[in-house]
């Protein structure tokens, strides 16, 4: 990801450490809410933004252990892009989860719903990954 | 960045409320499954749990909510939730929990509809 920065632009490195997802979230709601996004709207934005980064932080293998975050101002629309240096996605690089227990009900599994929560909270999602890491990049639009 | 979370509990005869304040991650989802487990074994098998203060949750969180949901199925129990935002309510019914377990607006109401 190029570094250089137009004034619209804000960017963020975050180190894949628990909780950190919630400084990129945060940081998203703030954006959000100075270009005057209504509050359910931050609010899709920031659960969107914490399940970009959990997925780089479980899926990711990255060997920096760090997730670039770059946000894009537009008059009526905010692009985050989430970008990861590791390993790619592949259903192999899922990891266990924490427990071993079955689910009781498979439509309402326990997990791998990151992905399908954040293509249901936001306009558009985009997934680049490759053996040189993943970006996400996800749009939300203003409401009118 | 720390992350302030506190869980209070209020139990009844019949049931018992768990509520919950903070971010419910992995870390508050695993205190919250203990408390909800030892209710449980105490013979609770009607609980709410409130999220009113709760404003952000992510999917590992959520899934712990679904273990407790399948632990008190497996008693024949039920769990209801309430102080859900529109954003979270709508995250749960795509998850199907609302299938599972019930979703009012308050702590009252959900305590009502057992």
């Amino acid at each position: 990801m190029a570094n250089t920065l137009s004034n619209d632009q804000v960017l963020l490195t975050i180190p894949m450490r628990p909780d950190m997802e919630l400084a990129a979230a945060k940081l998203a709601s703030v954006i959000a809410e100075s270009m005057s996004f209504d509050d359910d709207q931050i609010e899709e934005i920031q659960l969107a933004m914490i399940e970009s980064c959990i997925n780089a932080f479980e899926h990711s293998r990255s060997p920096d252990q760090m997730v670039i975050i770059k946000y894009i101002m537009r008059a009526d629309e905010l692009e985050f892009k989430i970008t990861d240096q590791g390993v790619g996605f592949s259903p192999e690089n899922r990891p266990q989860h924490r427990t071993s227990k079955p689910d009781l009900h498979p439509d309402m599994r326990k997990r791998g719903w990151g992905l399908e929560i954040i293509h249901a909270l936001m306009d558009s999602v985009d997934i680049m990954s490759g053996e040189n890491g993943t970006t996400i990049s996800m749009v939300k639009c203003k409401t009118v | 960045m720390a992350n302030k979370f506190d869980i209070q509990i209020r139990a009844d005869q019949e049931y018992a409320v768990l509520e919950t304040a903070g971010y419910l991650n992995d870390s508050l989802g695993e205190q919250l499954s203990k408390k909800a487990q030892e209710l449980i074994q105490k013979g609770y098998t009607q609980l709410v749990i409130n999220l009113d203060k709760t404003a952000l949750i992510n999917s590992i969180g959520i899934s712990i909510l679904i273990e407790i949901i399948e632990a008190l199925e497996e008693r024949n129990g039920t769990l209801n939730f309430c102080g859900l935002s529109a954003t979270q309510e709508r995250t749960f019914r795509m998850m199907a929990i609302a299938k599972y377990a019930g979703i009012f607006p308050d702590e009252k109401t959900a305590i009502a509809n057992f």
